[in-house]
């Protein structure tokens, strides 16, 4: 959701961007043609402003991250209920923007821009030049992250995964840090969408709905939980495996990626990175006795 | 325009019965082919109210655009090849080439329709005439007035015998008789529904007729029957939202019924859930066809055939899940809504490549269609009706299942201390996979339920996940009463929001209710919780127990004795013992598979470690498993 809440507040500024080459030849998206609108309603005030879109892209998600969070975190909801509730509102935010009144262009969403910053944005240089501000950023939130990772900061974060009651009776409140992550995560995935939405041309709700925020969860589970370069390489895997599914054998891509996360959830916990380094290591040296699990 | 009409419509009513039987009057006829839309209305109209049958071939050759002008102005009804005079009924060969149709504007049809109306009200069948008096229910002109009157006296039937009565009103609305009109206005004040009160409106409009006191006090009573009207409105809404809540209500009922027992009770996130709704509707699907195709006599039943058969094949598909990758997953809840994920992204992607990725047909059975009427302008479809009774018994049966017998009170022992229950000789895994069975089966009757009122596709499930979850959430994880009130409770909220914020945002109310609901009472999920609070009821026959029993064996007074002493305990510390007490004694002895009965309890030891552990130690007579401190 917070994905493509990034999306729609860059979209606001790519569709003030057509100007008068829309198809109505109206200052107002096509859109808002139809509904008979005369002037953008208040919340596109100053969205024709690159910067002030950009800023939107950051503060929009972090803002309902940090609202919701802090209620979510404060009553101390977690796992299977966090979830829940995070679908819950996923699903709420997306009937909203499925609705025509609500502004957003309803199930269409917005698509058929023009150009970005004066540059068309169908023109081979955008897009390579997005492509590479895209994996700059890529690396610059992973490296951000480690380095977060390595600070006081995010030991006590570590700390809180694995146990957070020790942690609060070792006198640490883990709301703020919870907070501040989650809150982070959201404006992490907002920038992922301002970033999507230019190069894929088109964002309506359907990028919203629960099931694409599970998928999200599973490019983790794949490449691997608990760490940094996991995701990325799970997005990467899974995505390949899409594009390659979806052309070679469309009928099977759901029947492939249902087994996916069948499969990854029972045999691989760990993920792909998980399964290189129990490989490395048993390489390394000769297979230690196997550990007595009644499984 | 109005003026000159009404003179020329009094004209008819007074002429048109004299003039009858031998030929239609040319005056009118001439008025039929007039320029003006207003004349030939009034032309029309003077047909309708004659009895000749002439009049009637006339205006069901208006109806199908056979009626041709000549230029003489004499009317002709041609009709394959044949052309009759319309005034007097004599053939007209050979079939004149100069001749101008008729052309009837919409206003016209309209007129026409409800003059034909007229005719119809004689007719034998009670169903024509019964629409034949809808028709003119609103549309009737004072002209009509005395065949409507006839018609009325003729009438036998109670439901008719109304409808003329609100069409007789309507046409005395406009007739020129004061003393007509008020009655009118006062009967249709007392029995209308909305297009009484449409038609009322002109007249209570401020400044018509503010001459004269008559007028002014039809205006008057004009006003206090829409009144009249719109209060019985308000109530036939009120009644109407409710009915329409309960509906919805029972309908999320279903579908997370399943839902309650498999989260709420054994704490699995199931986001297979909806499929297994899918496919009791496609289990429904497939019955209907075999129906269709071997039995058709016996079509109207297949929905009962049904029922078995989508509540195994959900209950079937449930267990294997359960058997091969579920179980797998005991105690990592999120892993589970990953692999549950994907299991129905499979099922739904099976089911397209079997059924097709269309919405299949799934045809009430002819009991189920229509509906009956609550009250004026309700109507209950009994396809609803059904559900909600449906969900009641479903409801009911589970209730009884899981509180009276004995494998209800294994899943509760299981679901409030697994060990434990364990421990007492309790098949904990069959059980589990037993629980989660009942649980789909459950869904699969949920899918029977949505097959009869909405489409069948791949996609149905997805559209019912999320709800049920929030009904589950919302009712109180592990309570059947709660999951109920829960599910009802947000059908209700739903259809009463929307007519004030429209449907998509009654839904987004209701979601956000929810999630700052679950801010209110946080749960943790794990499996082991508190029993439900006890009715004060219990506590009344516990105490009635714990006295002396006279006359009642020794045997069976210390067996009540030592229930309610449990029961008390239960509700004084922890509630586990109490359900443990109830566990060990029904089961008297602890027997191994072959029914041999083995030593008591403490001859194994079980690891400490999370539920999954014990889960996978499997049964009491299972081998001993060491835990932690045996080993070396």
């Amino acid at each position: 959701m917070f994905f493509a809440l990034g999306g729609y507040s860059l979209g606001m500024y790519l569709m003030r961007a057509i100007g008068r080459d829309g198809v109505y030849q109206s200052h107002l998206p096509d859109f808002m043609v139809f509904l008979d609108w005369k002037a953008y309603p208040w919340y596109w005030s100053f969205t024709d402003h690159f910067a002030y879109a950009l800023l939107l892209v950051v503060l929009v998600p972090g803002l309902l991250a940090l609202v919701f969070g802090f209620f979510a975190f404060r009553s101390r909801i977690k796992g299977v209920y966090f979830s829940i509730i995070t679908q819950a509102l996923t699903f709420a935010a997306m009937l909203l923007f499925y609705r025509n009144d609500t502004g957003f262009g309803g199930n269409n969403g917005f698509t058929d821009f023009k150009r970005i910053l004066g540059y068309s944005i169908t023109a081979p240089e955008t897009k390579a030049f997005l492509y590479w501000l895209t994996l700059l950023v890529l690396v610059g939130v992973v490296l951000g992250c480690r380095a977060m990772m390595a600070t006081k900061f995010g030991r006590a974060l570590q700390a809180i995964r694995d146990a957070e009651p020790r942690m609060m009776f070792l006198g640490y409140n883990p709301l703020g840090f919870k907070l501040v992550v989650w809150t982070l995560s959201a404006v992490i995935c907002g920038v992922a969408g301002a970033l999507y939405v230019p190069q894929v041309g088109i964002i309506n709700p359907s990028e919203m709905s629960p099931a694409n925020s599970i998928e999200l969860v599973i490019w983790v589970a794949v490449g691997g939980r608990g760490t940094l370069i996991g995701p990325v390489i799970g997005a990467v895997a899974v995505n390949g495996l899409k594009s390659w599914f979806t052309a070679a054998l469309p009928e099977y891509w759901l029947f492939a990626l249902g087994a996916i996360f069948v499969l990854v959830t029972l045999y691989l916990p760990a993920g792909l990175l998980g399964l290189a380094r129990k490989v490395a290591g048993k390489l390394r040296r000769p297979a230690p006795e196997a550990r007595k699990v009644p499984a | 325009m109005r003026a000159w009409c009404a003179p020329l419509m009094l004209f008819v009513l007074c002429a048109a019965p004299l003039q009858a039987w031998s030929a239609l009057d040319a005056a009118v006829v001439k008025l039929l082919g007039s320029e003006t839309t207003d004349e030939r209305i009034a032309a029309i109209g003077q047909l309708a109210a004659s009895q000749d049958p002439l009049a009637a071939a006339l205006l069901r050759g208006l109806g199908e655009d056979s009626v041709y002008q000549l230029e003489d102005g004499r009317l002709l009804i041609v009709a394959n090849d044949t052309a009759v005079d319309a005034a007097t009924g004599a053939a007209v060969t050979p079939v004149p080439e100069a001749r101008d149709q008729l052309i009837m504007n919409n206003r016209l049809r309209k007129v026409l329709e409800s003059a034909q109306a007229g005719g119809k009200l004689l007719s034998p069948d009670r169903a024509v005439r019964l629409a034949a008096a809808r028709d003119l229910q609103t549309s009737a002109a004072p002209a009509q007035l005395p065949m409507l009157r006839e018609a009325r006296a003729k009438e036998a039937d109670a439901a008719i015998q109304t409808v003329l009565d609100l069409a007789i009103a309507s046409a005395s609305l406009r007739s020129d008789s004061m003393q007509d009109r008020l009655g009118a206005v006062l009967y249709l004040g007392e029995h209308g529904g909305a297009p009484a009160k449409t038609m009322l409106n002109p007249l209570a409009a401020a400044g018509v007729g503010a001459g004269t006191d008559a007028e002014a006090g039809l205006r008057t009573a004009a006003q206090a029957a829409i009144a009249a009207i719109d209060r019985r409105l308000a109530r036939t809404e009120l009644v109407g939202t409710a009915l329409q809540g309960l509906s919805l209500g029972s309908v999320l009922l279903l579908a997370a019924l399943g839902l309650a027992i498999t989260f709420g009770l054994m704490g699995i996130i199931n986001m297979a859930h909806g499929e297994l709704l899918m496919i009791g509707a496609y289990a429904t699907y497939v019955v209907q066809s075999l129906f269709r195709q071997y039995l058709p006599g016996a079509f109207d039943w297949y929905v009962i055939a049904a029922i078995p058969v989508a509540f195994a094949s959900s209950a079937l598909v449930g267990m294997a899940l359960e058997r091969t990758v579920i179980r797998q997953l005991y105690g990592r809840p999120l892993e589970t809504l990953l692999c549950t994920w994907g299991i129905s992204l499979i099922l739904m992607q099976t089911v397209r490549t079997v059924f097709g990725a269309q919405n299949v047909e799934v045809a009430n059975p002819s009991w189920m269609s229509g509906g009956v009427t609550v009250m004026e302008g309700l109507v209950l479809p009994y396809n609803r009706i059904c559900i909600v009774i449906f969900s009641l018994l479903v409801v009911v049966l589970v209730w009884l299942l899981l509180n009276k017998t004995r494998l209800g009170l294994f899943v509760r022992g299981v679901t409030q201390n697994r060990r434990m229950a364990d421990c007492v000789g309790v098949p904990t895994s069959r059980i589990d996979t037993l629980t989660f069975g009942l649980g789909s089966g459950i869904a699969g009757l949920g899918g029977v339920a949505l097959s009869q009122i909405g489409n069948v596709g791949p996609d149905l499930g997805q559209s019912y996940i999320v709800d049920s979850f929030m009904v589950v959430v919302l009712g109180g994880v592990g309570q059947l009463a709660g999951t109920v009130i829960a599910a009802i409770g947000l059908g209700e909220l739903n259809k009463f929001l929307e007519p004030y914020a429209g449907a998509v945002l009654a839904k987004i109310t209701i979601l956000v209710f929810i999630i700052l609901f679950i801010q209110k009472r946080p749960r943790d999920s794990s499996r082991s919780r508190a029993a439900a609070p006890r009715h004060p009821h219990d506590h009344a026959r516990d105490r009635a127990r714990l006295g002396p029993v006279a006359g009642a064996g020794r045997r069976a007074r210390g067996r009540a004795a030592a229930g309610a002493a449990s029961r008390l305990s239960r509700r004084a510390s922890d509630a586990r013992v109490g359900l443990l007490h109830r566990v060990v004694r029904e089961i008297h002895v602890l027997r191994d598979r072959r029914g041999r009965a083995r030593p008591g309890l403490g001859v194994r030891r079980h690891p400490v470690a999370g539920p999954r552990r014990v889960f996978r130690a499997g049964r009491l007579f299972a081998r001993h498993v060491p835990d932690a401190g045996d080993r070396p």
